[in-house]
């Protein structure tokens, strides 16, 4: 598995355990209600756990195992996968951040919303080419 | 595909199939409205959770790189702890939840409780069985 793969896949284990865990805690305040603000979790618990784990586990996944190039650079143009990283975890951490706010943040929330589209414009970019039948060249 | 897989597989469209049952359901005209508020959360639970998440869970669990050579999957143990408190998480949340707005003077609460500290280690327990599964190679 390529490096960027490594860190795709263990960034988004890493949001599945958190994202869990807000639901966890929002789980057990429905049931024995113990301190309200803990509803505040929903928005982070969503965004983590659709972004920042199963859209994250996907691209790291895709780029394993999609199609290699027969000629370096056989994973394409990782630059534009890496670009999809940084932006893919800012966005989702600024989106969580601002409607975890008593009020939510509206503008931070816009940015990191921004943010997560961007990463999916990079990740597509990066990885349309190899959506392709199997090099027969080793 | 190892037995574990099977049975995260086959539980996963048990899920799929019970959520889009549900979905029928809370779509009726007599569904009341408080048992629709009620059940609209287990109803997305069970599909991206009880379905789309399990079944990434089982064939991640098959699929990814090997632990090691005597132990290709990790700790097999706490491969099906997880099955069991992943499944018996939502199954306790979809009861919980149902007798919580039917009869909330009941002890329905502690099950939502005890729901959410069997989900919470199943969240855990895949974060820890498969980090070491994922390197470069
Ligand atoms: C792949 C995993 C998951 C995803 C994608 C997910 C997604 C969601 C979504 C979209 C909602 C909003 C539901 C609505 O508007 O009615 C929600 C609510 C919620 N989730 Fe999750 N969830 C996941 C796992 C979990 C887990 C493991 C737990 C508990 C341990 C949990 C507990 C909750 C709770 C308590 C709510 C609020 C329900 C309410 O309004 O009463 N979720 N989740």
């Amino acid at each position: 598995m390529p490096r960027i793969s490594v860190w795709m896949v263990r960034t988004a284990l890493l949001y599945l355990g958190i994202g869990f865990t807000f639901g966890a805690l929002m789980l057990w305040n429905k049931g024995i209600p113990t301190q309200p603000s803990l509803w505040r979790l929903l928005q982070p618990h969503i965004e983590f756990l659709i972004f920042g784990w199963t859209l994250q586990l996907a691209m790291g996944v895709a780029t394993w195992i999609l199609p290699r190039f027969s000629q370096p650079p056989r994973y394409g143009n990782l630059a534009l996968a890496w670009a999809a990283f940084f932006s893919l975890n800012s966005g989702v951490l600024l989106a969580a951040f601002a409607t975890w706010q008593a009020h939510a943040f509206y503008g931070l929330l816009g940015i990191g919303r921004a943010l997560e589209l961007l990463a999916a414009l990079f990740f597509v970019a990066y990885a349309w080419s190899r959506v392709k039948p199997l090099s027969t060249i080793a | 595909m190892p037995m574990l897989t099977r049975y995260y597989i086959k539980a996963s469209f048990i899920h799929l199939l019970l959520g889009l049952l549900l979905g029928v359901l809370l779509a009726l005209p007599t569904a009341a409205d408080v048992l629709f508020a009620a059940l609209r959360p287990v109803y997305l639970h069970l599909i991206i959770l009880g379905w789309v998440g399990q079944l990434i869970i089982g064939v991640m669990y098959w699929m990814f790189p090997k632990y090691s050579p005597t132990q290709p999957r990790g700790n097999q143990r706490l491969g099906w702890a997880i099955f069991v408190a992943l499944n018996g998480g939502l199954l306790l949340r979809a009861i919980g939840e149902a007798l919580l707005s039917l009869a909330p003077e009941s002890a329905s609460g502690w099950l939502l409780a005890v729901s959410a500290v069997l989900l919470f280690a199943a969240g855990w327990g895949v974060v820890a069985n498969t980090w070491q599964r994922v390197r470069e190679r």
